[in-house]
């Protein structure tokens, strides 16, 4: 599959498209619908090149049909459920039947057989497990390659320090952060890194840069493989990199990439840079028709060095709407401005100022502080702080350190306020 | 009996208190007596002014965030003890104290303090014949 020609990877894109189309027809009433109101019946698309015709999918798309509007089978069929965060506290639910697990497998079967590992290797995970998808996603693929998995997700480093150390861990699978973090926890605590038998590094979930590859791959002496997926396309597992690190090769016999131009909703040409859009072609519980992923990047269909024929897709360089990914967490400017919404009516001039301290992402919180809310004693004001950090935290899983300024410092601007600074150096 | 204290927030950056005090002065109001109640990040700067309304008003014009606050301002002998026993008053009245700042010259203390009752703590040191000090004392120097 990897390394069939461009004609015979149409032919079986095409097959695999018009069964997914009549399945997504005739069993998600949502898409029936918006086919309909375009005058689309399932026989008008023959081939990969109709796609352009199909209509677009958004996250708000899944979120509007929570739980389970957009599977398309029942429940029964469904052995699998995972979440990731939602624009306002709605999660973005996805589901897995037996069939689609096995394709999850295969295609992270793929993506460690790429990074080099084997039966031998051992493999510790150190995604999350749970509704998140990194850390059974992982576990699954290395399975199937049949190595030896070690499913310790996050936290915990002095214990995953150890375990490395005592396993034996060949391989390592975690957030590019956590990778840096990890090293730099070698260093200060003087394990000895001749004792540790890492070889190469699995990481995604997060953009990162070359600069940030090159700091993980000199400190830990590994190969850093960055591999990039999302929940609602199946999870890791979309796109790897394979050993020459020159591009991620898409799953393209599951998952067919289009580049976008955001504004227009135009098909751009191989190599310009656009919205990464996917139709997956063998899922059965959420078939997804041209699903916007917000991430930016091109395209490259020129057969790699590693003989791989598949897509490639650039490391992403940005979204185009302004979600931001913090410590693996999605947010959304938009989930701030609901919880300072409930302090009164009106919102607080805010700043949101995103940062990388010792390899971990820190997000502040800057506010400006209004009569209504200025208060003469020191505790009180704690107080506000506090309630704040309290509210954000609940309504989105991440922590923030709240910061009060004195009015006015924070830009206004006509139009859109710019409420978020991202000091994180990602492209 | 009951005096106006100005109190304006301050971020912890270098030259916030001077540009405070220089807007102040150049607009020739005299601050009496004043205090600063810090944090790692932020201050809170609290000050009787001569002028509280005015001090507001060129305070808000320059952007600064600033409330008014009602505080009791009274004086003590300078002698161990004095500030003590008026503490005791407002605890046997059950007053609590949010915060207070005071400074003693010659045969005199003076403080200025916060609390939950401002009304009764004048009352309570009248009764006990104490030194209270009026309000158009202290605004028009």
């Amino acid at each position: 599959m990897e390394t069939m020609s461009r004609d015979q990877m149409r032919v079986v894109q095409s097959e695999r498209l018009r069964d997914t189309v009549e399945r997504v027809y005739y069993n998600i009433p949502y898409y029936r619908q918006r086919m309909q109101e375009m005058g689309l019946a399932p026989e008008d698309i023959k081939s990969v090149d109709d796609l352009k015709h199909l209509p677009f999918t958004t996250k708000s798309d899944i979120r509007d049909n929570y739980p389970f509007g957009l599977f398309a089978v029942p429940m029964s069929e469904i052995i699998r459920i995972h979440a990731s965060s939602g624009t306002t506290g709605k999660a973005t639910v996805v589901g897995y039947t037996r069939h689609d697990i096995g394709i999850w497998s295969e295609v992270m079967a793929r993506t460690f057989t790429a990074a080099g590992a084997g039966k031998s290797d051992f493999i510790q995970i150190a995604y999350g497990y749970g509704l998140f998808t990194g850390g059974l996603g992982a576990h699954y693929g290395g399975e199937k390659i049949g190595a030896t998995v070690i499913p310790i997700s996050g936290g915990n480093t002095k214990r995953q320090l150890q375990l490395m150390e005592d396993f034996g861990t060949t391989v390592l699978a975690c957030t590019p952060s956590y990778a840096a973090y990890l090293a730099e926890t070698i260093e200060e605590s003087g394990i000895s890194r001749d004792k540790l038998k890492l070889r190469v590094g699995v990481f995604g979930a997060e953009p990162w840069t070359e600069n940030m590859r090159r700091e993980i791959e000199k400190r830990l002496r590994i190969k850093a493989i960055d591999i990039y997926g999302l929940s609602e396309v199946i999870g890791p597992g979309v796109s790897f990199e394979c050993e020459h690190q020159c591009g991620l090769h898409i799953n393209e016999d599951h998952f067919i990439p289009e580049i976008i131009d955001p504004d227009t909703l135009e098909v751009l040409p191989e190599g310009e840079l656009g919205e990464l859009v996917f139709t997956t072609i063998t899922k059965e519980g959420l078939p997804l028709i041209r699903y916007r992923t917000r991430d930016l990047t091109r395209l490259n269909f020129d057969k790699c060095a590693c003989g791989r024929t598949i897509v490639r897709m650039n490391k992403c360089t940005g979204r185009s709407d302004d979600m931001l990914i913090i410590r693996g967490v999605n947010l959304f400017p938009s989930q701030i401005e609901s919880v300072l919404m409930e302090m009164d009516e009106t919102t607080p001039h805010y700043l949101l100022v995103v940062d990388r301290v010792n390899n971990l992402d820190t997000l502040e919180l800057q506010l400006e502080v209004e009569d209504r809310f200025y208060s003469d004693t020191i505790g009180e004001l704690q107080a506000l702080r506090k309630k704040i950090t309290h509210a954000v935290e609940s309504a989105t899983g991440l922590s923030v350190n709240v910061k009060l300024v004195e009015p006015k410092t924070i830009e206004r601007s006509e139009g859109k306020a710019k409420r978020v600074i991202d000091k994180r150096k990602l492209v | 009996m009951i005096i106006k204290q100005l109190s304006v927030f301050l971020e912890n950056k270098s030259g916030r208190l001077h540009e405070l005090y220089s807007s102040l002065g150049s607009a020739n109001i005299n601050v009496s007596a004043c205090s600063v109640a810090d944090t790692s990040d932020f201050g809170i700067v609290r000050m009787i002014a001569s002028d509280p309304d005015e001090a507001y008003n060129i305070l808000k014009a320059r952007g600064f965030s600033v409330n008014i606050n009602e505080v009791i301002s009274f004086a003590t002998p300078n002698t161990p003890g004095a500030l003590a026993s008026c503490l005791k008053i407002l605890a046997e009245a059950e007053i609590s104290v949010e915060y207070l700042y005071g400074f003693s010259v010659g045969e005199k203390s003076f403080i200025c303090l916060r609390c939950n009752n401002p009304e009764k703590a004048v009352m309570e040191f009248q009764r006990h014949k104490l030194e209270l000090i009026s309000a158009n004392d202290l605004y028009k120097f």
